[in-house]
Parts: structure tokens; C-alpha cells; sequence
């Protein structure tokens, strides 16, 4: 056990320190945010209408930015060789992993939510639930790029192809997270089973994710 | 909470930091026969065979490319035997040879962002069990004055130095070494064969992937590429 929180210490202080991951994950979900109004003009009525959407797309595709880093460094710098021969099961050093990594970029989207959702005129009552979509959602998108992530790196190949394989898979998330999240809005289907349904979707990712990210590591062993 | 006092009682033991003592007097050997390594599909060597107890060493030499670090990697666990047999005899019976061995390949595994003790205290912790003590593994490369300076500002022989301290601070029966007097000064190399004939004497084994003298006497050499 010990071994995990030294890792998943060391993951987050590399995160915060190096700034790549955490910050930029938050700066671009803004961005993508704040384009949205610019494209779509200064109908408020239609912003709020799409606004849980494009805030799950945005927390999406933010989270999928640091993502293709989190084996790369250290498969680079060859910290990757001893993980994989320590006495730790591969599954949970993945696992520990990927929790410091929703820790700094999946968790900073969720506090952030709220005041991106202002931009795009979605009710303050509403914030809370939108929040608590997010918060059950985002590990789901988490641990599933955690196997594209490990397949890239099996793979030697850059982020584009992280891309092309995990977002995909991410599409039922979106769809019940989005689903939740405008049925504890406008109503008129009940929040229960979409978020029920987004629940388990995190669930399962978290027990299939690091199984499928370890085997795809010990295959590129060659 | 059983679990708790049981680590607490192996962080007690009497490990000297620096100094690999096998839980029993047992003789360990490593013994391997007819190894061949595929890697991309090409055939890097085929039929190696060498054997290793305690207390011995064994230098890997021949031209580049022969198949040295792929040797090294494959008796970590790194590569995939393609066929033969490696097998550990009297160390921990549910342990893989890479869990009782020490790799120290080209790359440090170190992360520039973190200072030298960070990096240190990190692969301690998650290669353990050890005591927990960082400071005589530092001095023992020579790198305490510089404890809390990024690595990101470490020489290239600095951080050679550092990753050679995971070894001292983490006691582990098997040394796989890829190189390691590379970057090395004089000094730190006759540091480091002192800390390899103390690894020796105390029972452990070291494979060495090297072009030069190491400065271990009664080394054995394994020549590849010579078939």
C-alpha cells in the first residue's frame, strides 16, 4: 500500500510541479468553453440549452489532453522498465496511476465547472447537478484513456492515435453524462438512471481500465 | 492492523542499508540454459547458457549489438524469453527474478522536477521493502551535499550516481548492470566497485554488460556474439 501512495504522492507532485498536466487540462477546458458563445452567437436561450453539452465536451476532450503523457514519461526516462519488474502488480501501479492522474486534471475540471457554466447561461441551481455529472463521469473518461494511454506507448505511437482510440469509447459517458445532467436541468426524464447508468460506467472502467492498460504494457514488452 | 505490525517488523530487521543479506544462508543461483532472445522479429543471440551462485559475478562482453542489454533485459523481465530456461533457485520461491533484481539500464529513470532525495525516497519506497533510509545510500554515491537539488541540474555521471543509489538504499540479491561505469569519473568508479565487492561479499550477484574493466578481480566473463 505504501508503495501505491508513494507513487500516486510522486505522480501529483510531478503534476503540479511541472504544470504541464494540471493547469493546462483547466486552461484548455476554459478555452474550449469560451469559443463555444463565439460560434454559436449570443442566443442565450440556445446556450443554455447546450450548455451541459459543451461542458461535457469540453471536460472530454481537456481530460484527453494530459492523458498521453502518462506513460510516455516514463517509458522515456526508463522509470516505466522498473515499475513493470517491481514487486507491485502491474494492474495496481496502473490503477495508482491513473487516480493521481483524475486527481490533478479530472478533479480541477469539476471545481472549475461551475464558473464556466456562467459563460454559457446555465442556471446556478442548476450547477450542482451539472457538478455532480462531472464528478461521476470524469473517472470513467480517466480510466478508459488510461488503456489507450498504455496502448500508445505498447505501440510507440504519439497522441493522435490516443485519440482516435479512446474517444470511441468514451461516447456512452457522454451520453448519459450529458443525459443526467439535462434531465436535473430541464427535466423531464428523471436523473436517476442516466446517473445510475454514468455510475456504473466509472465503475467499470475502474476495474476493466487497469487490467486492460497493464496487459497492453506487458505486450509491448516484445 | 496484523498487516501493519508484520511491515513494521520487517522494517525492524536488521538490514544494513548497503548491504544485501539473504533471509536464509541458503545459496542462491541463477542458471540459464539456451536462451535465445527475438526482438522486432530478428534473432539478437541464441543459446546462452551461464550459471551464477552467490557472491559471484559475471561480465557480459562482445561488440555492439551482440545482445548484452537484451541478455540484461531478459533476465529482468523486460524482454520475453523466445526459448530456454531461466531459472532463480533459493531465493523467494513466489518472487520473479525481476523482483529480486536490480536493473540499471542506459536510462536513469529519474525525473527531472523532483530533487535528488525526492527521487530517491520514491524508487525506495516503491521497490522496497527497505528501512526508509535515504542518507547513507546517498553518501555512499556521494551525493548527500546535493540532497535537495533538482535532478533536472544533475551532471550526466550525477545521475548515474543516483540511480546507482537505488541499489544501495533497496537491498536486492541480483545486480543487472547496462554500462554502469558510463559517465562515471574515476572516482565514483572505484566507488562503485567498492559497493559492488560489498554486494558480492555479503552474497549477492551482479551481471555487468560492459566494454571495459569493472574493477571486480574474479569476475567471470560471458562472451556474446562469439557463436
Amino acid at each position: 500500500m505504501t508503495t501505491l501512495v508513494a507513487l500516486m504522492l510522486r505522480d501529483m507532485r510531478l503534476a503540479v510541479r511541472v504544470g504541464g498536466g494540471a493547469l493546462m487540462g483547466a486552461l484548455f477546458f476554459l478555452i474550449v468553453v469560451v469559443m463555444v458563445p463565439f460560434a454559436v452567437g449570443p442566443d442565450l436561450k440556445l446556450l443554455a440549452r447546450i450548455g451541459p453539452a459543451i461542458l461535457w465536451l469540453g471536460a472530454l476532450l481537456a481530460s484527453l489532453l494530459a492523458l498521453d503523457r502518462l506513460f510516455a514519461t516514463d517509458y522515456e526516462d526508463g522509470s516505466l522498465d522498473l515499475m513493470m519488474s517491481a514487486p507491485t502488480p502491474l494492474e495496481l501501479t496502473v490503477a495508482a496511476k491513473a487516480i493521481a492522474h483524475w486527481l490533478t486534471t479530472g478533479l480541477p475540471l469539476v471545481v472549475i465547472a461551475p464558473l464556466l457554466g456562467l459563460m454559457l447561461n446555465v442556471e446556478m441551481g442548476s450547477m450542482g447537478w451539472l457538478m455532480l455529472t462531472l464528478l461521476a463521469g470524469t473517472p470513467a473518461l480517466t480510466f478508459i484513456g488510461l488503456i489507450g494511454a498504455a496502448l500508445s506507448v505498447a505501440l510507440r505511437r504519439g497522441g493522435l492515435l490516443l485519440a482516435v482510440l479512446v474517444l470511441p469509447l468514451t461516447i456512452p459517458v457522454l451520453i448519459f453524462g450529458v443525459a443526467a445532467a439535462e434531465a436535473a436541468i430541464a427535466g423531464p426524464t428523471p436523473f436517476g438512471p442516466a446517473f445510475t447508468i454514468l455510475c456504473a460506467l466509472s465503475l467499470a472502467s475502474f476495474v476493466i481500465g487497469p487490467f486492460a492498460a497493464a496487459a497492453a504494457l506487458r505486450y509491448g514488452l516484445e | 492492523m496484523a498487516d501493519a505490525t508484520f511491515t513494521g517488523a520487517l522494517e525492524k530487521d536488521a538490514r544494513k542499508i548497503g548491504v544485501f543479506k539473504p533471509e536464509t544462508t541458503r545459496l542462491m543461483q541463477l542458471t540459464a540454459e539456451n536462451l535465445t532472445c527475438l526482438r522486432g522479429g530478428r534473432e539478437v543471440f541464441r543459446d546462452v547458457s551461464f550459471a551464477l551462485k552467490s557472491g559471484e559475478a559475471l561480465l557480459v562482453t562482445g561488440r555492439n549489438g551482440a545482445g548484452k542489454s537484451s541478455l540484461l533485459r531478459l533476465i529482468a523481465g523486460l524482454v520475453r524469453i523466445a526459448s530456454g530456461t531461466l531459472a532463480l533457485t533459493g531465493g523467494e520461491a513466489e518472487a520473479a527474478i525481476g523482483e529480486q533484481a536490480h536493473y540499471l539500464g542506459h536510462l536513469d529513470a529519474l525525473k527531472p522536477a523532483l530533487t535528488v532525495a525526492e527521487n530517491l525516497r520514491f524508487w525506495t519506497e516503491f521497490l522496497g521493502p527497505s528501512s526508509g533510509d535515504i542518507e547513507p545510500a546517498l553518501a555512499a554515491v556521494d551525493l548527500a551535499p546535493l540532497s535537495d537539488l533538482p535532478a533536472a541540474y544533475l551532471s550526466a555521471g550525477q545521475r548515474r550516481r543516483l540511480s546507482i543509489a537505488r541499489l544501495v538504499a533497496v537491498p536486492r540479491a541480483l545486480w543487472l548492470l547496462d554500462e554502469p561505469t558510463s559517465a562515471l569519473d574515476a572516482a565514483s568508479q572505484t566507488r562503485l566497485s567498492d559497493l559492488m565487492r560489498r554486494h558480492l561479499t555479503s552474497g549477492g550477484m551482479i551481471i555487468a554488460a560492459t566494454h571495459g574493466a569493472i574493477g571486480l578481480e574474479r569476475a567471470r566473463e560471458l562472451k556474446m556474439g562469439a557463436q
